[in-house]
């Protein structure tokens, strides 16, 4: 009759014999997925993330029930749901609040690939994938923040679409087409709507199959960073391995209890967090006539922020010093000829861009450069990271330190960003810039260097207390 | 088709009861938290602060209201008539010509409040001022008229109100004919005397 033969029985069986696929899908993603058994805390983070995804879109949606996307109506009827909206402002909360947790969970997300080494052959392509799902959270969260209205929506908004004016030959021009006016006004406002509430929700959960696909593909890493599919037992499963589900399903929903402890107390009690989730600022209707005294972006931008204001005139000719730095060691390090002509040669346009006179960039583009580079610089990690072992664990300790002075000056990055600016800062986040950039430039070199620990055979897993029964 | 399930499975496994129980406290607790979760949700699609407000009761002054004449009002979005009735119109509704279906508004699903039926044949708190809600008890049109006897084709002899979209017809009282589409009585909504010339429609008479 054309039925599939199913082992399953009853409605489940009457199911699968028409429907194989969503079962094998189960067994292949969940029942008989075997993940390392050796995950920590960094591993709760992937999960976590699809957790706030669909926090976000269902608050989301909620609110686009009762959002006005006009530039007269936006702020008074995001008022209105704050107001007069039954429960309006629990789900404006929660997703403000969201989008806060959803950045926080995917900085963590991404150090734990860091940490061990994930994004290593052969999960490149996870982490590429990966990297495109920040940047398209990126947008979304721009695209999101102008819609309330308010005096920080705007101005930061107008802020970065100038950036684009830049750009040399084209920047006017493609930022006038970016708002759809010569200001930002309701044509800005309409189109970033529908960008925010429809198609870059769209690419998000489009590429965070994708990036799920890709990590089953090749199986999950590990914070010993070996490879458990290397050891199978006689079932032809890895012997290090357990099925995800119910082991790690249950496992993240315990970690989930955290996270929602969290999420919930802040916005029962602290939805605004002092200004840094909810901007004070931007209780005030925009006004095109009248910039706040202060802008800053929201927190999970700083760090990027900081990096494009620490790029002053003073400032590139060190990029320039750093930038023959590099060129002299790339060269040094490649035996090639015609490499090295078009290290040489690079080096030289780079240098000349940012020294020679008639031909110099702006500071001002310069540091749209960087701190675009500085995001963008996360997609090449799988190749410049060569240390022979993946995980932290198995390197020599000082690599330890140079991670932690990365993240120490990503940390102070974002937090000089909240900032006004003045010489002292300046200087603080020129050197986190340098270290930043540092950490991932001359990574080849130093991830190479020391003397690495032998790397065990199986994990290493300790179990609770107790043991067996 | 049978299924390819053979007499040889294996044994189902003892039920854990510890690991059932925990599975089941868990599931309560957070079954717990995602319907607490879904009640802003739920409640969200509800009229707004600003729509309560406006559904609130609407005042009315009759004082310019002749005889035979009928008024509209808006009250929650919907039409509410008040028709000012005129005595030759109130004795006719006190025959009865057996053609009502529910000539005592004894029907449950529009209920009639008990403070306009000391009267069953007027349906008011006072004879001359029927107030009832002009929506067709069939679909929800709202049916033309009111008209005098014989002024209307379709209802012919009886004076009342006809619904265009589906032909239903009703008295002078806002009681539905027999054998028509509709099968209530047109509404009668909340409404009470504020003094001799305002009715204040979407609250009932206190006690």
């Amino acid at each position: 009759m054309g039925l599939h033969k199913t082992a399953y029985r009853g409605l489940m069986g009457w199911f699968d014999s028409r429907m194989p696929s969503a079962m094998n899908a189960f067994r292949a993603h969940m029942s008989e997925y075997y993940a390392p058994k050796n995950f920590n805390f960094w591993y709760f983070f992937g999960s976590m993330a699809l957790v706030a995804l669909v926090i976000q879109l269902l608050s989301g949606m909620f609110l686009a029930m009762h959002y006005k996307p006009d530039s007269n109506l936006a702020f008074w009827s995001v008022e209105f749901i704050m107001r007069e909206v039954s429960g309006g402002w629990f789900i404006r909360y929660m997703h403000s609040t969201g989008a806060s947790f959803f950045f926080i969970v995917v900085y963590l997300h991404m150090f734990r690939g860091l940490l061990y080494g994930s994004y290593r052959t052969p999960r490149e392509v996870v982490w590429l994938v990966g990297c495109a799902i920040f940047m398209a959270l990126m947008a979304e969260s721009f695209f999101g923040y102008l819609l309330p209205w308010g005096q920080m929506s705007y101005w930061g908004a107008q802020v970065i679409i100038n950036l684009f004016d830049t750009i040399p030959l084209i920047g006017p021009d493609l930022s006038t087409w970016i708002r759809g006016d010569f200001v930002i006004g309701d044509a800005t406002l309409n189109r970033f709507f529908a960008l925010h509430a429809c198609v870059i929700p769209l690419v998000l959960l489009g590429l965070a199959v994708v990036h799920i696909f890709a990590l089953h593909d090749v199986g999950s890493n590990n914070p010993d960073g070996i490879e458990i599919k290397d050891r199978l037992g006689p079932d032809g499963r890895p012997l290090d391995g357990i099925p995800f589900h119910p082991y790690y399903s249950v496992h993240d929903i315990y970690g989930l209890g955290f996270f929602f402890l969290a999420y919930f107390g802040i916005i029962f009690f602290a939805p605004e967090l002092g200004g840094v989730f909810l901007e004070g600022n931007n209780f005030i209707p925009a006004d095109p006539l009248q910039t706040p005294q202060h802008i800053a972006p929201l927190w999970y931008f700083t760090p990027y922020y900081s990096i494009l204001r620490a790029t002053t005139e003073g400032f590139l000719i060190w990029i320039a010093a750093c930038a023959l730095g590099l060129g002299a060691l790339v060269y040094l390090s490649v035996r090639d000829m015609r490499l090295r002509i078009g290290v040489g040669a690079a080096t030289a346009i780079v240098l000349a861009l940012l020294t020679v006179p008639k031909v110099q960039l702006d500071a001002k583009l310069w540091g749209v450069i960087l701190s675009g580079a500085s995001a963008m610089i996360l997609f090449a990690l799988p190749w410049l990271d060569r240390s022979p072992v993946k995980s932290m664990r198995y390197r020599p300790a000082w690599h330890k330190v140079v991670l932690g002075a990365f993240a120490v000056a990503f940390l102070v990055l974002g937090y000089l960003g909240m900032l006004p600016p003045n010489p002292t800062r300046t200087a603080v986040a020129q050197v986190g810039t340098a270290i930043y950039f540092g950490f991932f430039a001359l990574m080849p070199w130093w991830s190479r260097m020391g003397e690495f620990k032998p790397v065990p055979e199986r994990v290493r897993f300790v179990p609770h207390a107790g043991g067996a029964r | 088709m049978s299924s390819s399930a053979s007499s040889s499975l294996p044994e189902p496994p003892q039920v854990d009861l510890e690991r059932r129980a925990a599975i089941v406290a868990t599931s309560v607790v957070g079954g717990a938290g995602c319907l607490a979760a879904a009640v802003p949700y739920v409640a969200s699609w509800g009229p707004s602060e600003r729509e309560k407000a406006a559904g609130s009761a609407v005042d009315v002054d009759i004082s310019s209201l002749a005889p035979g004449k009928m008024m509209v009002v808006e009250w929650r979005g919907k039409p509410v008539w008040i028709l000012r009735r005129t005595p030759a119109m109130i004795e006719s509704l006190r025959v009865d010509t057996n053609q009502l279906a529910d000539p005592d508004s004894k029907r449950t699903a529009f209920p009639t409040p008990d403070y306009v039926l000391k009267d069953p044949a007027l349906r008011s708190i006072k004879p001359e001022y029927l107030v009832v809600v002009g929506i067709c008890t069939h679909l929800g049109c709202s049916p033309s008229g009111p008209f005098a006897s014989g002024e209307n084709a379709q209802l012919g002899a009886e004076p009342g109100f006809i619904c265009p979209c589906h032909g239903s017809t009703f008295d002078l009282s806002g009681r539905v004919f027999k054998n028509k589409p509709a099968a209530d009585n047109l509404p009668v909504p909340p409404y009470r005397y504020l003094s001799e010339n305002t009715i204040r429609i979407g609250e009932a008479p206190r006690a």
